[in-house]
């Protein structure tokens, strides 16, 4: 059984635009799966729909299925605050709370409803040293979030998310906003924190599409064009579409 | 061909003088006032005034019971209004549908406080008065000027929570945190400056107002101090209305020590909004 399994999904926001037509595809464990594709192909879009994001949003059709594990993610039975432990998401531009550092960190933890001091403190620390931010915060646990550099924020961002320890790991342009070097580190720790995790990113270039993905699925206006290993896709694609755009024919 | 023209520091700098000029214009004769009274209340002003009873006919003695009616009638709007409004508030701004409904409500809230209090002390008298029985009293008074500081409460929270950034209530959500939790978290802690400022608006208004306690709960001249909140009370407008209008021969003295007392008793919960909100502030630097 896959990871997750993504079958017909068809996703109609309330202005009409179709932002995902009858998309199909699955997700195995412990991948680092890439969408990628021109600006409103429906990466987001998707992304938002496997935690449940998108119920903030105004979305009039939603057909189809989703499932994590076998089980069925758009169900209206489904627990989506206990989901959106299991799924996490991190932003495009580096989304500190207004809290400090370590409470940014353990947000989650607490709303879940963990009081223990001692255990909030190891799952901070953990989960700071997994995102590799805790030798350069350890200090200043105390500090406004927003007080850190842009890729510090996106690794806290990342920690954040890895206190919850969730399956998956969603990331929606994590780089955007950062230089090469703290893009660079981010691509190091995705790639390590595949062992534990099934990733889906939706990366903003295409050059970080072919460098970080294990599959890579090409998204234009909401189609899924192709889906296949990183390997061929980005070598020898088979649709023409997915040509025109690697080689920079267009978007 | 564009010698003519101004270039952009010029602009500006006329555009900022005329700016500067016409708020001149619009705070002089607000400070000249203040000094003025400031200059003919001074005077008045003693130990004997702010907590004696008042005696021969309001003509001298103090104000004791006016200040301690205004304060009673200002803290029982507080207790009425202050966590209706926020709740109903959290409702518009976070909860409710963007509907037509939700939208004639906001606009009628917004009209509610354009609203002139005498209506409001009509509508008090009518409900609170007479038809629930509470007689002229702090209670009755109390929640006529809790209605009408409601809207303020209402709207200017309303505007403090939308001004949080949706991105904080989508990061709290992601990470699992309930509408609620989030808002308790995250998006009050955001707006409280803002909440406090709307919030001491709205109480300086009710503290200063005449009308809405005219038929409701002020008491013309009471010999000693309410017992219970269902006890007329003298109250520091309605008597300023009143030595000023109806007792022939008041001494302007008294008179303008009235008003320099109320207008220290609106100064002193402004600077104490003022205080908490830095307060608030300086607690997150971000
Ligand atoms: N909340 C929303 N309400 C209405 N329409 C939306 C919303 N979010 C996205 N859309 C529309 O859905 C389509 C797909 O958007 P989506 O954000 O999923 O694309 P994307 O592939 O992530 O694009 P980008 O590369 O620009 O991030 C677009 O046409 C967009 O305008
Ligand atoms: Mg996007």
């Amino acid at each position: 059984m896959d990871k997750i399994v993504i079958e017909h999904l068809t996703l109609t926001y309330s202005d009409g635009t179709e932002s995902l037509k009858d998309v199909s595809l699955n997700i195995k464990a412990n991948t680092i799966t890439v969408l990628f594709g021109p600006a409103g192909g429906g990466k987001s879009s998707l992304l938002r729909v496997l935690n449940r994001l998108n119920d903030l949003a105004d979305v009039t059709v939603l057909k189809g299925k989703a499932l994590i594990n076998g089980q069925d993610i758009l169900s209206p039975d489904i627990d989506v605050n206990d989901l959106r432990r299991r799924v996490g998401m991190v932003f495009s531009r580096p989304a500190a709370l207004p809290l400090s550092i370590y409470e940014n960190v353990a947000y989650g933890l607490v709303m879940a409803g963990m009081k223990n001091r001692k255990k909030l403190d190891e799952a901070v620390e953990q989960a700071l040293r997994q995102s590799v931010l805790w030798d350069e915060v350890k200090d200043r646990l105390n500090d406004p979030g927003s007080a850190l550099s842009g890729g510090q924020q996106q690794r806290m961002c990342l920690a954040r998310v890895l206190a919850l320890q969730p399956e998956i790991i969603l990331l929606d342009e994590p780089t955007s906003a950062l230089d090469p070097l703290a893009t660079a580190k981010i691509e190091e720790l995705l790639r390590e924190l595949k062992e534990k995790f099934t990733i889906v990113i939706a990366p903003h270039n295409t050059q970080q599409s072919a460098r970080i993905s294990d599959m890579a699925a090409f998204f234009l206006q909401g189609e899924l064009v192709e889906y296949a290993p990183a390997e061929t896709i980005f070598t020898v694609p088979k649709d023409k579409r997915t040509q025109d755009y690697i080689t920079g024919r267009f978007g | 061909m564009r010698k003519r023209r101004l270039i952009p520091q010029q602009a500006q700098k006329i555009g900022f003088a005329g700016l500067s000029l016409l708020s001149l214009i619009t705070v002089i004769p607000i400070i000249a006032i203040v000094i003025y009274i400031f200059i003919q209340g001074t005077p008045a002003i003693s130990w004997e005034f702010l907590t004696g009873m008042p005696s021969n006919g309001m003509k001298s003695g103090g104000l004791w019971p006016a200040i301690i009616g205004t304060f009673y009638l200002t803290v029982g709007t507080a207790i009425f209004s202050v966590p209706l409004g926020i709740a109903a508030a959290i409702y518009i701004a976070e909860y409710a549908p963007n509907n037509q409904w939700t939208r004639l409500i906001r606009i009628a809230i917004i009209n509610l406080a354009g609203i002139p209090s005498v209506v409001y002390g009509l509508f008090g008298l009518g409900l609170f008065v007479v038809f629930l029985n509470f007689g002229t009293s702090i209670l009755a008074a109390s929640l006529t000027l809790s209605i009408m500081t409601l809207p303020v409460i209402i709207s200017t929270t309303e505007e403090a929570l939308r001004a949080v950034p949706t991105s904080f209530r989508v990061v709290s959500i992601s990470l699992g945190a309930t509408r609620w939790q989030t808002i308790k978290r995250v998006v009050l802690p955001q707006a409280l400056p803002g909440i406090l400022t709307g919030v001491i608006l709205g109480l300086e208004r009710a503290a200063g107002e005449t009308a809405p306690i005219l038929f409701t709960g002020a008491a013309f001249f009471l010999p000693q101090l309410p017992h219970s909140m269902f006890d007329a009370t003298m109250a520091l407008p309605y008597h300023l209305f009143v030595i000023s209008t109806q007792v022939p021969g008041m001494p302007i003295q008294i008179q303008y020590g009235t008003v320099l007392v109320l207008l220290l008793f609106v100064l002193g919960m402004n600077i104490a909004a003022t205080l908490i909100r830095s307060r608030a502030r300086a607690r997150r630097q971000w």
